[in-house]
């Protein structure tokens, strides 16, 4: 039967969201931007058309053109592809991240949120002192004492953005903990960790969702920040904060497309995740709507 | 009714524009209240009678659309005024008691400044003579200690306070007509008694036109003068308290009668009414919005033009084949 | 009654610690008495009202009936058995849970949104009474909406395209498949409107009739009371004030509160019609009340320098009535 509620909710949902799309273009176009960015990623490699790790001296340094669209680098590698390519290891990190944060997050803030009482009082000084650091030097803090790889990029992103899911998920789970339902399943037999998994969680989904997609904005940014800096992925491999890096040295002798473009792509991600948050929220909880 | 009704709603007729379509939330409402009367608006939840209160003060949703009729305050269009006139209108003239009280009230600011807000909009005056205003406000809704109270905020005072602070503040510029949404819901039985007893004492006090607006059958017959049935949107039927009560003409009327608590002996004398509110969005809507659930269903309820009609000593009914 | 009651409490209590004892103990702790010696019984197939207004306690006091809360003090015996010591979480896993049953307020809350209202009706029998197949659950659960003449198509649909009285009827199918032998409602007419609400009072009467299953029904209305109730506790300040059946309630309430009630509900019925017995002045803080002093005090029309200095202590009469009251009506 689980199923089947499944499927009809999956209707309803495909309903509300036709609406809503033709309702407010602008969730229109962040869906289709969202798509953009998804076959980048897919397909980036298989669509680059030159290789992105191709080095080539003679070259070097070309403004746009018919054959590098967006221009080459200082060591000749075209720069779309760099750009087209590295879209998806931008993307796996802040998804990964975010996927870690938002589960963990959610979770534990779900538990001190039904439980209250000392574990939420501790818990919850942990997470302030948390959120207390600037979180980016804590990332960067991360990443130097854990090693530096792209894994531990993903884990520190994951740690220093859990306090906004626990926060979100507690609070959430608090509103919920005394309304009927919650109390119908206790009288009905259900445990406590039964009523967190199959009545509490669920219902948080959607401003959990909604949290997520935008943080995956900040995530994005986050990965290249670390990266600008040197930590996590390194060159020779196409990511968009390094090339941002890289080519920064060259916009003061005028070659400005080489740190321009990775940074639009960045840009551009960013702006359709948050589009997006806004679209999933008109899509999933009108009544959040600003 | 005769030029001297304080206020006239002629066949409003209200749409709302939804995600899901147009609803006609009103379709040609129509009463009268006269000063000094209290009138009370009855009917169950969808029946339109907090948007017809709603419109007569102008603060109907931006979704809503006044698609026909007039309404009439002392022989002026009200609806015709301008934003300006409007505004000065509410409150000096006509004003309106909400359901919560609580959440009617600003929660940042004490009682006293908020009754005093209302007097500074419509008559500015010096700082010392509004706070005397306000004490004296205060008084009149039988407030105790009203220096006190003055200081409290919101949340420091109980429903019942809440409630009469509101009254305090609808009444502070000394209206003609006062509309009164659902004051007592939310409130202890205890409170509610205490509260109607003392709006029906001000109404007649100071002659005003009241407005009770209520789901509630046996409170309704207990403070009103006249009663107005509302259903789906249509006024269905509207006589005088016991003229009502003693020979209800609407089959919904009798059937609302019937399904009241108080009036039954035994739980099996309870009779609901059967089905359900039709749907507003439905462009097919019958002229009777009842005719689907009624037991009295004729050939002739489907012709359009359903208008209240006369059946008996200031008694209206909207029906075909009224009992 | 010879019967042994399905549940009996025994001087109970539930109070709230609102603000612990100061560090220097300059500041006392304030424990809020949601309920204070309250006993009562209440057998098979009866229907029992529990009256009072906002902040009387009968929402706590449903709640530690219905298992969902723990007393502070008092004791509670079912079917005769002491269970007092049986906490809340415990009780949830034993196979009393499915004895007593609940049916909420607002019908909209206490329905998850993400459930059917199949599932919503199939959860507690999946956990309190496992079927043996998924085709027995599917009969089971189609039986239950058949006797709240809930139609079988409604049951893939989700709560929010239920209407008002549907939703309600879902949530006394719910309570009623696994065959309790008490149901403890908690006003679940007061978010109806008066039509369905007729539906639904006369729906819980036939469930009683027909399964003998007793009903604790809370509310403040007593017009509603009155219809379904043989017998009906009034409740004030966390303490039971007047008890008995409902002709002696509704024909002679002794209690200067259960009259003062009574002649503020409006009624219909102009025989009905009561003088209007006002109660001024504020009521007494659940926090911290004096132990020595009845909690009416302050506003009682009847009251006199005695009840300022002696709690009057719950008695019973010759007639079974229970009165707390130095100078109760004749």
């Amino acid at each position: 039967m689980m199923s089947g509620t499944l499927s009809l909710l999956f209707r309803e949902r495909l309903r509300v969201m036709r609406y809503t799309l033709s309702e407010n273009p602008v969730n229109m176009l962040a869906f289709v931007l969202f798509g953009l960015l998804a076959l980048a990623a897919l397909f980036g490699p298989m669509l680059a058309p030159h290789d992105p790790l191709a080095t080539n001296a003679q070259d070097a340094l070309q403004a746009p053109s018919a054959q590098y669209w967006f221009g080459t680098d200082q060591l000749g590698r075209d720069v779309f592809s760099r750009v087209l390519v590295a879209t998806r290891l931008d993307l796996l990190i802040a998804l990964g991240a975010v996927l870690i944060s938002c589960v963990v997050g959610s979770v534990i803030g779900a538990i001190l949120g039904y439980f209250g009482g000392m574990l939420d009082a501790t818990a919850s000084r942990v997470v302030d002192v948390l959120m207390a650091f600037p979180l980016f030097v804590l990332a960067m803090a991360l990443v130097a004492a854990l090693g530096n790889t792209v894994m531990n990029v993903i884990y520190a992103t994951a740690i220093i953005n859990l306090p906004f899911y626990i926060r979100l998920a507690r609070a959430e789970v608090n509103v919920r903990r005394n309304l009927g339902y919650v109390e119908a399943a206790r009288v009905g037999g259900s445990g406590h960790t039964r009523i967190l998994m199959v009545f509490l969680l669920p219902n948080i989904l959607s401003p959990v969702v909604i949290q997520a997609s935008v943080n995956l904005g900040w995530a994005v940014l986050n990965a290249a920040g670390l990266s600008f800096l040197g930590l996590g992925v390194r060159p020779p491999t196409p990511e968009w904060g390094i090339m941002v890096a890289e080519g920064a040295r060259f916009i003061t002798s005028g070659e400005w497309w080489i740190a321009l473009f990775p940074g639009l792509a960045l840009m551009v991600a960013v702006f359709a995740f948050n589009l997006l948050g806004d679209a999933l929220r008109d899509i999933l909880d009108p009544r959040l709507r600003t | 009714m005769s030029a001297e009704a304080l206020l006239s709603v002629r066949s409003l007729s209200v749409n709302f524009r939804t995600r899901s379509g147009t609803v006609a939330v009103l379709d040609r409402v129509t009463f009268d209240v006269a000063p000094g009367e209290i009138v009370g608006i009855v009917g169950e939840s969808g029946s339109g009678k907090s948007v017809t209160a709603f419109a007569v003060m102008g603060i109907l949703d931006a979704a809503a659309q006044i698609t026909s009729g007039e309404i009439l305050f002392e022989g002026r269009n009200v609806l015709a005024m301008g934003a300006r006139e409007r505004d000065a209108w509410r409150g000096s003239e006509a004003s309106i008691i909400f359901q919560n009280p609580r959440t009617a009230l600003n929660p940042i600011r004490t009682a006293g400044e908020q009754i005093g807000d209302v007097l500074a909009r419509h008559v500015p005056d010096t700082a010392t003579v509004i706070r005397a205003k306000v004490l004296d406000a205060l008084r009149q809704v039988r407030i105790p200690d009203p220096e006190k109270r003055a200081k409290s905020y919101p949340f420091e005072l109980s429903g019942g306070l809440c409630q009469r602070i509101g009254i305090a503040m609808a009444l502070s510029c000394s209206p003609k007509l006062l509309i009164a949404d659902e004051p007592t819901t939310g409130l202890d039985v205890t409170t509610q008694a205490v509260i109607m007893d003392l709006i029906r004492d001000l109404a007649h006090e100071r002659n005003l036109g009241t407005v009770l607006i209520t789901h509630d059958l046996a409170l309704a017959s207990e403070y009103c003068d006249r009663i107005v049935v509302m259903h789906a949107g249509h006024v269905v039927e509207a006589a005088p308290v016991a003229e009502l009560f003693a020979h209800p003409r609407h089959p919904y009327t009798t059937r609302l009668l019937r399904s009241v608590p108080s009036i039954a002996d035994d739980i099996s004398q309870l009779q609901a009414i059967s089905g359900s509110l039709p749907d507003l969005r439905r462009s097919d809507l019958p002229p009777c919005r009842f005719a689907e659930r009624c037991d009295r269903r004729i050939p002739a309820c489907d012709a359009a033009g359903l208008m209240l009609e006369a059946a008996g000593p200031s008694h209206t009914v909207a029906c075909r084949n009224p009992l | 009654m010879t019967e042994t009651p399905i549940i009996e409490v025994e001087n109970l209590e539930k109070h709230f610690v609102v603000a612990r004892e100061g560090l220097l103990r300059r500041r006392k702790e304030q424990r809020l008495h949601a309920v204070d010696d309250v006993s009562f019984e209440i057998y098979p197939g009866e229907a029992v009202g529990l009256v009072g207004e906002s902040g009387c306690g009968k929402s706590t006091l449903s709640r530690v009936l219905s298992r969902l809360v723990d007393p502070t003090a008092g004791r509670i015996r079912m079917n005769g058995r002491d269970v007092t010591d049986l906490k809340t979480s415990a009780f949830t896993r034993s196979p009393l849970r499915r004895e007593i049953q609940m049916v909420f307020q607002d019908p909209t809350e206490s329905l998850n949104p993400r459930f059917t209202a199949f599932d919503l009706i199939a959860d507690p029998l999946r956990q309190l009474m496992p079927p043996s197949s998924r085709a027995s659950l599917q009969t089971k659960v189609e039986a239950a909406a058949d006797n709240v003449n809930l139609p079988r198509s409604l049951l893939t649909r989700f709560p929010h395209q239920l209407s008002g009285g549907q939703k309600a009827r879902v949530g006394i199918a719910r309570a009623m498949v696994v065959e309790p032998r008490l149901l403890v409602l908690d006003e679940p007419t007061s978010a109806l409107d008066v039509s369905v609400q007729a539906t639904v009072l006369q729906l819980l009467d036939r469930l009683r009739r027909e399964s003998n299953v007793a009903l604790l029904f809370v509310s403040h209305d007593l017009n509603v009371v009155r219809l379904l109730c043989r017998r009906i506790i009034v409740m004030y300040l966390g303490q039971i004030v007047e008890s008995g059946t409902t002709e002696q309630l509704f024909d002679n309430p002794r209690h200067p509160y259960t009259r003062a009630l009574l002649s503020s509900i409006p009624t219909l019925r102009q025989d009905r019609k009561r003088e209007r017995i006002k109660l001024v002045g504020d009521p007494q803080s659940p926090i911290n009340p004096s132990p020595t002093m009845c909690r009416l005090y302050g506003r009682c029309p009847r009251q006199q320098e005695r009840c300022r200095h002696e709690a009057p202590p719950l008695v019973a009469d010759a007639d079974g009535r229970k009165l707390r009251c130095h100078f109760p009506e004749s």
